[in-house]
């Protein structure tokens, strides 16, 4: 499991903020949004007594009670319909799908319901559901526990998807997830839960809202577009790059849909040249959207064609060779190195 | 005592005590579909409350006619599809009437007249099958969700609203409309499987008029009868005549008072027959006989009531005018309504995506704004390049 890395705040205060773990943050938040708000109801899997397999709803049962925060029949098309009639009734379900590859089963009711009911009665019946689904590799895991999957959701209209890497990000973004009134796929990045950041749950930082980039880094050379679990690995990147004489910038997308195409189109219009990382194949994977976007908005400004480091297009391979499947610092600069850099640039 | 010596004393320790968590028997249905009309039990019921008959008879021969109106109107065109109800007219009557108004209905497609029977406008029922918009009228008004295409999909809403309802004090019941087809479906399961847990004041109709498009139900299930699918999930199953409009609505009745009084959902299998093909768009001889259709023309649930009833003396003749013109008043107005073209406004298109347009929304919204003024304005589009 990777470390989490430090990002965005600083702390160069005399006090100490306290380290917080991105699952502390999202626990946070999902208590205070259930302390604020008596409709929002928290179901799935093991949510109850035991707290969730990564213990992001740990303690809500004993706080809010078992109406609150109810472990459901072991059935994922079930949980989202149930919520579903929830949310018609005027409750704020919050559904967590145990891992990425289990939230399989709940397709239908995501796709056919949550994502159209909004549109399908003209407004009368908006779904406020926020369906928290852990993503991604890099933990060990065994088979079908760690697929990216936001291809999937972004394809579908009606759904917003986003997914969060930073501690602050964590709760803040959960928090506008659960008060927002479109159903929204929460995607946490599974390999980052337990990576800690200064981050003061007293006195949460606040956030850019859902639908906005976030500049992570500023550069001159190129710019690196990326989300979640890649991040990190972004960031450790444009660190490792200053060796190779490149300035590289980090833009965090957090929100999937919608997408902020002003942010990360300005970023790339100083830079002139892109790079778009994530675990997600890459045929048919969000990088070809976004690559299409930024040449379609941007092209008299490139320098070079809009590079994709993805995962693999084979399906997410065993615990001991998925290493060699997720992008990493090395693939991230040999990309970078190929966006035909002239003498000069 | 040596092992050997313990050898015929021995007995092995039982494991820990188990016993069925619930008795199956009061779960089982009827051996039969249980009946009113023809048998004792309709003096009873003619005596008890000759009103509610004579009502039955007045919604069945409205939803006939009703059917049978919006059947032509497909052939008019009018309509893009009309999945028929006739010959199950009894349950969907009796559906919407055994609710109090502020029960909430999960329909499926088929279920247009359950719809209407809960006070939606039978030219907004049909409004999705004539193609101008998703749901023609607002869930809230009538408190009847959206008619479900995806089988089976509706019935968890109806668990979730019904728990969401219990667990804020409301007294709500929720009944689920499905047919037998939509049983083989994984949510059927899960719904039932959920309002069991739960105790979710839940009724799930099976109108099991045996087909699902041509699979007729010896291919879709071998359980001894859908109502006994209950007993696997711990609720009471129940069996009804689906054509007697009378024990439908006694069945459907006490499946809600059940339910009502807190003690968890019902499933009701109400044997019936579609008459008419699945939709307007299906060749129905493709896979079935005439002559089982015809059996089953004699066991209408609207001839079926009327000689109930007439024999009894609890309808005239004259009552019985009354009701065949009300029916065709009721089928004259649809009628003259579902010809007028309905105005359709493109830019809605984008309205109810989301609560706020997305940035890319916003900008597909210009360019379909661009396409129909150039598509009115057609001289100015060569200047305009």
């Amino acid at each position: 499991m990777t470390t989490g890395t430090s990002l965005g705040t600083a702390v160069d205060s005399a006090v100490a903020v306290q380290q917080t773990a991105m699952a502390q943050a999202l626990n946070r938040a999902l208590r205070d949004s259930m302390a604020e708000d008596p409709s929002v109801h928290v179901l799935g899997e093991d949510v109850g007594t035991l707290g969730g397999v990564f213990r992001i709803t740990d303690g809500l049962a004993a706080e809010f009670g078992d109406h609150r925060c109810t472990d459901t029949p072991l059935a994922e098309a079930g949980i989202l319909g149930t919520a579903v009639g929830m949310a018609m009734y005027g409750l704020r379900p919050v559904v967590e799908m145990q891992f990425d590859a289990f939230a399989y089963p709940a397709f239908e009711q995501l796709i056919s319901h949550v994502a159209k009911m909004r549109n399908r009665t003209r407004g009368a019946m908006p779904l406020p559901i926020t369906v928290r689904v852990p993503y991604g590799g890099g933990i060990g895991g065994v088979e079908h526990h760690s697929d990216s999957s936001e291809a999937y959701y972004m394809a579908t209209p009606g759904l917003h998807v986003v997914t969060p890497a930073t501690v602050a990000d964590a709760y803040g973004m959960l928090r506008q997830a659960i008060a927002s009134d479109d159903p929204v796929v929460f995607l946490e990045p599974k390999r980052l839960y337990w990576g800690k950041d200064a981050w003061d749950p007293q006195d949460p930082a606040p956030v850019e809202p859902i639908g906005k980039a976030v500049v992570r880094r500023t550069g001159r050379s190129a710019t690196l577009i990326t989300y979640g679990p890649s991040l990190p690995v972004c960031l450790e990147a444009a660190e490792a790059a200053r060796a190779e004489g490149w300035d590289l910038g980090v833009v965090d997308l957090r929100s999937l849909v919608p997408f902020d195409d002003e942010t990360v189109c300005a970023e790339v219009r100083r830079t002139g040249r892109a790079v778009v990382v994530h675990e997600s194949g890459g045929f048919g994977g969000p990088g070809g959207e976004i690559a299409a976007r930024i040449t379609e908005r941007c092209f008299h400004h490139l320098e070079a064609p809009v590079l994709r480091v993805a995962g693999f297009d084979i399906p997410y391979p065993p615990p001991m060779a998925e290493r060699h499947h997720l992008p990493g610092v090395d693939r991230i600069l040999d990309a970078v190195g190929r966006l035909q850099w002239e003498a000069g640039d | 005592m040596t092992v050997m010596e313990q050898r015929d004393t021995y007995r092995p320790a039982p494991p820990p005590a188990w016993q069925p968590r619930t008795d199956p028997a009061p779960l089982l249905p009827d051996a039969e579909p249980y009946r009113v009309l023809g048998t004792p039990a309709a003096d009873e019921a003619a005596a008890a409350d000759p009103g509610l008959l004579r009502r039955l008879y007045a919604e069945v021969v409205r939803g006939r006619r009703y059917n049978a109106q919006a059947t032509a109107l497909t052939k008019q065109g009018r309509l893009a599809v009309y999945p028929s109800s006739t010959g199950q007219e009894a349950c969907e009557v009796a559906a919407a009437m055994v609710l109090a108004d502020q029960d909430w209905l999960f329909p499926s497609y088929r279920d247009t007249l359950a719809v209407v029977g809960r006070g939606v406008d039978p030219v907004e029922a049909l409004t999705l099958l004539r193609g101008d918009r998703h749901t023609g009228y607002d869930p809230y008004a009538h408190r009847v969700a959206p008619l479900s295409t995806p089988l089976a999909t509706q019935l968890p809403h109806a668990v979730g609203l019904a728990h969401a309802a219990r667990l804020k004090g409301d007294d709500v019941v929720a009944l689920a409309m499905i047919g037998d087809g939509g049983t083989s479906e994984g949510d059927f399961h899960e719904a039932l499987n959920f309002a069991a847990v739960w105790r979710a004041p839940v009724v799930f109709l099976v109108q099991n008029n045996g087909f699902a498009i041509s699979v007729p139900l010896a291919k879709q299930s071998a359980a001894p009868s859908l109502a006994h699918k209950a007993v696997g999930y711990g609720i009471p199953g129940r069996l009804v005549d689906g054509n007697d409009a009378v024990a439908v609505h006694q069945v459907l009745s006490e499946a809600v008072r059940h339910a009502r009084e807190g003690n968890g959902p019902v499933l009701v299998e109400a044997i019936t027959y579609r008459l008419d093909a699945h939709t307007n768009a299906d060749d129905a001889t493709r896979y079935r006989e005439s002559s089982e259709v015809d059996a089953w023309r004699d066991h209408d649930p609207v001839l079926l009531l009327e000689r109930e009833l007439t024999a009894r003396g609890v309808l005239d003749e004259d009552a019985i005018g009354a009701v065949r013109e009300d029916a065709e008043a009721m089928a004259a107005d649809l009628r003259a309504r579902m010809n007028q073209d309905p105005e359709i406004d493109p830019m809605e298109l984008f309205a109810h995506v989301y609560a706020e347009p997305t940035p890319q929304l916003l900008e597909q919204q210009a360019m379909l704004r661009a396409e129909l003024e150039a598509e009115a304005h057609p001289q100015q589009e060569g200047t305009a390049r």
